[in-house]
């Protein structure tokens, strides 16, 4: 059993974890308590696990816990709250993107990563952004209008 | 609806009582119409015991003036709830931000029976309007008893009824019956789940008088899933809760017999549950009970499956012995009708079996304590959920109580249900809570699954060209392999682990017969399973249960019917459609694409490498009227189809929520166009081969619709029908009759990947 600290969402959390290669997800959602992660797949292939390491959309699902001590994670919920929403969350608000909603990590924080880096993202890469994420509700087009929308509004 | 009131209804009699005020104050004597037999209208300070036949069942009132709507359905992510609250708000007048809803959490809310056949609106809405304008009516009378006003005399607005004429004459829902019970019945035949129907005496508005029904409102659940706040039953934590994985053979039907115990011994924690057939483990960390999933070693009992694989599955349908056929649709003489036809058309149609794939695979918790039990869960029936729990555990049912919560969408009978039975099981035996979290694999290879079938259709025509005869069967396992309701312990992998009697049934669909040919038939056939129990391959509703597989067959054979005489596919629609909602979304859809009028298939583009065409679908589901039309671009060297376009036109009646509507049927093409292109279940002699979103694929950013226009057809005097799947079964037609205008080539099998546009494109 070793003690680590975790940067999560701004506030500084220490676990206790007896398997240093478990996923980051199962960390933060069962250590923390932290629901936003959601297991898709754990494979890294859909993205409903995401969080955001060091401004990066990674899979928490894939991603060790032991190679994020020190590192800022961040959740959807460390993006923006109902009374500071981050510009996407607005933005997605007003699309009215989502049904179920399970996919939202995922998208969300992908679409926050791409504006950082590209604050007037092209479609082709608003689409390469996008590519590796997975949504059965179909609300993928949604969701490149909201990009477009907050890049718009930024 | 088709349910009428049924002869077990309730016996009222007619009564006039005292009622007291909150205050306790004697007030008023109410005389109830004597039609309608109310049995007393009084505040009591307790909610009366959960009936069909009581008021305060559907609407409450809470002490600060909230109405509370009691919806035994579920919103799985399509904006239900709001429409909901809508109706509610317009019929009880109140503001709509007033109004909460509460929805499937089986000790506060009816069994409406939660989500099915896309009647949330139409069946649940309806049931809530019209107890909400009963709930509005007894309230002015009692305002009127109160102020002394004559109810003719009274209006209300955001909750506060007062004179019409003069407004300091006034009182609020809250002063009338906040935070009491109304303690009055209505009209119900004794039903529940989506048979259950009440009457009141109240009249529901007008649709000239809406404020709110027919407003675009935004999603109440949206902001809770874009801020993360809200919790999923994924989220749910109890106290001493374990965490399990269940442990699944990798041939079907094989048993386990020896489990060592040993194997999983490192890990902290971690023991195995082995209850008859069904194996699991837990943990009081859920990565150790993945972990001892993994590392678990079990010896399985042989077992030959013998499954003839995707590939050779329709060779076996075709073959397949018939359980069960029925024509479940006929008129005029089918067999003289074509013995009249100086010329026959046949078409068949292969459609795959599909996973439901969920976002997230199953999860569930359950807590069963002595002789009571708590589930949550995120199935679309929760009541039949915990109907099956309580057989499953024997208990009695109105001792497990069904809490549903916001989870992944899960798009039919999926697998939600086995899960929330398998964390019952295992609490029981463990006597502590236990949340059940299936793995990827389970949501894919273990999913009960949405059936193959083979659609033929056959049609004689006269000298003239017309249509005398027609024919759509449909052979397929059946629908109710594994029953889409759930409500059984057999109905579940955890029943069938441990020895239940199964619970099958055989059916399956037709399309409904819009088109009116002089002789026709419309039956089905169904083939026994390729698996009895516990199999991977069970059979039940996915998402629009028969829609995709009979209409892409029939909607695709209306084409060849067109094409064989060389009419253009809208006008021979047109030719044989003659209820005007059927007509209208034909001509409308056609209009707004800027239908050309020619036969198919072009000829101009027949041997070019790119050839772009257009393809109509059409179909009627209870009343709703939708047409799909298609545009394609066909790179014949690859076999490649882009999406060029979609027009839908969409006649669901009187509209709650029309940018709701536009975005449930905007979604579910993108949904349908996956399971038109991409989506089909592997599997080999053993096992599904399709485990992971690699060996299954699904829509991605590739290969979308590039745009898609939806015209919703207003008809507000007509009763609101369902939407949430209508939609999507048109996709494959569409785009196979789009196929075939710019090529000449049929498609005749989903799903349409490149590999297989490219070999049918070949072979023509």
């Amino acid at each position: 059993m070793a003690q680590i600290t975790l940067l999560v969402d701004g506030a500084s959390r220490t676990v206790d974890i007896d398997d240093a290669d478990a996923p980051l997800l199962y960390v933060l959602r069962d250590e923390l308590t932290l629901n936003n992660p959601r297991f898709g797949c754990g494979l890294g292939q859909c993205g409903a696990c995401t969080v955001q390491i060091d401004g990066r959309a990674v899979r928490s699902c894939v991603t060790a816990v032991s190679s994020v001590v020190g590192r800022k994670i961040t959740t959807l919920a460390g993006i923006g709250t109902p009374d500071k929403p981050h510009p996407v969350q607005t933005a997605w608000i007003a699309e009215q993107v989502n049904q179920c909603g399970y996919c939202i990590s995922g998208w969300v924080l992908t679409a926050v990563e791409l504006l950082e880096r590209h604050p007037k993202p092209t479609d082709a890469q608003i689409n390469d952004a996008f590519k590796g994420l997975i949504c059965r509700c179909g609300t993928h087009s949604a969701a490149v209008k909201a990009v477009r929308r907050a890049a718009q509004q930024a | 609806m088709t349910d009428t009131m049924s002869d077990t209804m309730t016996d009222t009699t007619l009564s006039r009582r005292a009622f007291l005020n909150a205050t306790g104050a004697l007030v008023v004597t109410l005389a109830a119409p004597a039609e309608w037999a109310q049995a007393s209208v009084s505040g009591v300070a307790a909610r009366p015991p959960l009936k069909g036949d009581q008021l305060s069942s559907y609407i409450t009132i809470e002490a600060d003036g909230t109405v509370v709507a009691y919806y035994g359905k579920i919103d799985g992510g399509q904006g239900l709830g709001t429409a909901i609250a809508q109706m509610v708000a317009e019929e009880i007048d109140v503001a709509y931000e007033r109004v909460r809803v509460i929805m499937g959490d089986s000790a506060l809310t009816l069994d409406m029976g939660g989500a099915s056949a896309a009647i949330g609106v139409s069946h649940g809405g309806t049931m809530l309007r019209r107890t909400a304008a009963e709930t509005r009516r007894l309230l002015i009378e009692m305002a009127s008893a109160k102020l002394g006003v004559p109810v003719t005399a009274l209006t209300v607005t955001d909750g506060v009824v007062h004179g019409s004429a003069d407004p300091t004459k006034r009182v609020s829902y809250a002063e009338l019956i906040g935070g009491r019970y109304l303690d009055s019945t209505v009209k119900w035949n004794g039903r529940l789940s989506n048979g259950l129907a009440v009457e009141v005496p109240a009249a529901l508005k007008k649709p000239a008088d809406f404020k709110i029904i027919g407003l675009s409102l935004p999603r109440q659940d949206l902001p809770g899933k874009v801020f993360g706040t809200l919790e999923m039953v994924n989220d749910v934590r109890l106290p001493g809760m374990l965490h399990a994985r269940m442990v699944r053979p990798t041939v079907a039907g094989a048993v386990p017999v020896k489990v060592d115990e040993a194997s999983i011994k490192h890990i902290a924690g971690a023991r195995v549950v082995w209850i008859k057939d069904l194996l699991a483990v837990v943990a009081e960390k859920e990565w150790n009970a993945v972990k001892a999933a993994r590392a678990l070693k079990v010896t399985w009992s042989d077992s030959k499956p013998n499954f003839p694989g995707h590939e050779k599955l329709f060779e076996h349908i075709r073959k397949a012995p018939i359980v069960k056929r029925e024509f479940q649709r006929q008129n005029g003489n089918f067999e003289e009708g074509i013995k009249q036809a100086v010329r026959i058309v046949e078409g068949e149609y292969e459609f795959p079996t599909q996973s439901h794939a969920s976002m997230g695979p199953a999860c569930a918790i359950a807590d069963v304590r002595g002789d009571a039990a708590t589930i949550w869960t995120s199935t679309q029936k929760p009541y039949d959920s915990a109907y099956c729990v309580a057989e499953l555990i024997g208990l009695p049912r109105e001792k497990v109580r069904a809490v549903w919560m916001f989870g992944t969408g899960s798009y039919g009978r999926n697998e939600q249900g086995d899960a929330t039975a398998d964390a019952a099981i295992l609490s029981k035996h463990l006597g502590r809570p236990v949340r059940v979290q299936y793995m990827r694999h389970e949501g894919l290879a273990w999913d009960p699954k949405g059936t193959a079938s083979i659609n033929r259709s056959r049609a004689g025509f006269d000298a003239n060209g017309k249509v005398i005869a027609y024919e759509n069967i449909s052979k397929a396992f059946s629908r109710l392999d594994n029953n889409t309701r759930e409500a059984r312990a057999a109905d579940v992998l955890a029943g069938q682990l441990t020895g239940l009697p199964l619970n099958r049934g055989e059916s399956f669909e037709i399309p409904v017969a819009s088109y009116t040919f002089e002789h026709g038939r419309l039956g089905w056939e169904t083939i026994p399973p390729l698996m009895e129990r516990a199999s991977p391959l069970r059979t039940t509703h996915l998402r629009d249960p028969y829609g995709p597989p009979i209409l892409f067959g029939s909607e695709s054979f209306i084409d060849e019917m067109a094409a064989a005489t060389n009419a253009d596919p809208v006008d021979f629609r047109m030719q044989y459609l003659k209820h005007p909602r059927d007509r209208d979304a034909v001509r409308i859809a056609a209009e707004n694409y800027g239908w050309e009028k020619r036969p198919s298939p072009r000829n101009d583009r027949k041997d070019a490498d790119v050839a772009i065409g257009r393809g109509i679908a059409f179909r009627r589901h209870f009343t709703t009227f939708i047409a799909l039309i298609a545009e394609v671009r066909v790179h014949r060297r690859t076999g490649k189809l882009d999406l060029l376009r979609y027009v839908c036109a969409h006649d669901v009646g009187m509209i709650v929520n029309p940018d709701t509507l536009r975005h449930v049927i905007d979604r579910q093409l993108v949904y349908g166009t996956s399971r038109a292109m991409i989506e089909e279940v592997r599997f080999d002699e053993n096992m599904v081969t399709s485990v992971d979103w690699e060996s299954y694929p699904v829509m991605h950013m590739d290969g979308l619709p590039e745009r898609i226009d939806i015209v919703l057809i207003r008809r507000p005097e007509e009763p609101p029908s369902g939407a949430a799947e209508m939609a999507l079964g048109l996709v494959p037609a569409a785009i196979g009759n789009a196929v075939f205008d710019a090529t000449g080539v049929r498609l005749r099998r989903v799903p349409f990947t490149p590999e297989r546009v490219k070999a049918a494109l070949e072979r023509a």
